[in-house]
């Protein structure tokens, strides 16, 4: 370690994250316009399905996922993996209450 | 970094560099590695809540779909743009430490905090007048039937006007109102204890973020970052783009939950 002044990582282009921040502004007036429309069941899935684009958008650029080691994306999908036991199984017990008797 | 630099230790390493890592790169690593481990346990932090909201949209979802509807989406929706346009200068202040632009860093740092408070000030009043249409869950606090007459007020003679005694609002357990208005008012209240419970978590979070975010730039104008080392910058940018995740699910989630019943 004696050349100091050598970035350890590149920074990503200016311009990524204004292409970033625009598509997220869009989708948030597109998430509005869409919670005024009646989808039936698919309001819920429209709403988060635009969140989760949205989250992963900001995961991936603004957090420097994308040019993250391995190690990151274990990290990520661990918390992805836990939080989907912990709604997957509370639900899979509410939703089937009904069902036995 | 405290140890390090206090000891005139002259064995030619970067000052920045702690003894048990080989590389700045290498410490890099583990320390964002580290603040995304923490991360997850904020996910699953956040998480029961989220689980607890969704078990009662579920069980309750036509009272929850009405209680939504109370709540400002203007507002939710101007808070949703601050706080992705904090994410953006947030991002802009760790692209300027990589680039060693320390006073940049400290301007986008101090523009990040900026933000985060317009969005708390926004939050304020919208507290505010959820506490005054006594939305705030307290068992003889609460009254579902008072909310509703003043959204009535405001829709059709467009004032903020709070119902009076002119306008006749029941208790929420008045015999005439029967069982089904009661239930509606106590599961509204599970409603409103979720959403404060869900936002004021998230703003507590913001809170704590300007102390760290303060110091972080305090350091930046100090010159301490450097394009070889700059991780807590991108450590506090991490923290701080989680918090906008959490608002990002939150905002469809509590404010256009009835937004198609129509005001």
């Amino acid at each position: 370690m004696s050349g100091q002044q050598q970035p350890i990582h590149q920074p990503a282009s200016l311009q990524s994250y204004f292409i970033v921040f625009t598509i997220l502004m869009v989708l948030t007036a597109i998430t509005v316009y869409a919670g005024f429309q009646n989808y039936g069941v698919w309001n819920t899935p429209v709403a988060l399905g635009i969140a989760v684009i949205k989250a992963a958008l900001v995961i991936l650029i603004f957090m420097h996922a994308l040019h993250s080691p391995p190690t990151t994306w274990l990290v990520i999908l661990a918390s992805i993996f836990f939080l989907a036991i912990m709604l997957g199984m509370t639900l899979s017990d509410y939703m089937s209450r009904g069902m036995i008797t | 970094m405290s140890a390090i630099e206090e000891t005139e230790h002259g064995h030619g390493h970067n000052k920045n560099l702690a003894h048990h890592f080989d590389t700045l790169e290498q410490q890099h690593e583990a320390n964002t590695l580290g603040m995304w481990a923490f991360l997850l346990t904020e996910v699953l932090f956040f998480g029961g809540l989220f689980a607890a909201y969704t078990v009662y949209r579920y069980k309750y979802s036509a009272v929850f779909e009405e209680a939504s509807n109370l709540l400002d989406i203007t507002l939710g929706a101007v808070n949703t743009a601050i706080l992705i346009g904090s994410s953006l200068t947030m991002a802009l202040a760790v692209r300027n430490s990589q680039l060693g632009n320390s006073t940049k860093t400290g301007h986008w740092l101090v523009l990040t905090i900026i933000f985060g408070m317009g969005f708390l000030g926004v939050k304020y009043f919208e507290w505010k007048h959820d506490y005054d249409i006594h939305l705030m869950p307290g068992k003889n606090f609460f009254h579902w039937q008072f909310a509703k007459k003043a959204k009535e007020i405001h829709t059709k003679e467009h004032s903020h006007r709070l119902p009076g005694p002119q306008d006749g609002v029941l208790k929420d357990d008045d015999p005439s109102l029967g069982v089904k208005a009661r239930l509606e008012s106590e599961q509204a209240r599970l409603f409103y204890l979720l959403y404060f419970c869900m936002t004021s978590l998230h703003a507590l979070h913001m809170v704590v973020g300007f102390g760290i975010i303060g110091v972080i730039a305090w350091k930046a104008y100090s010159g301490v970052f450097s394009p070889d080392y700059y991780t807590p910058v991108e450590i506090i940018g991490l923290y701080w783009h989680f918090v906008d995740i959490v608002w990002i699910f939150l905002f469809p989630l509590l404010y256009l939950l009835g937004a198609h019943l129509g005001h």
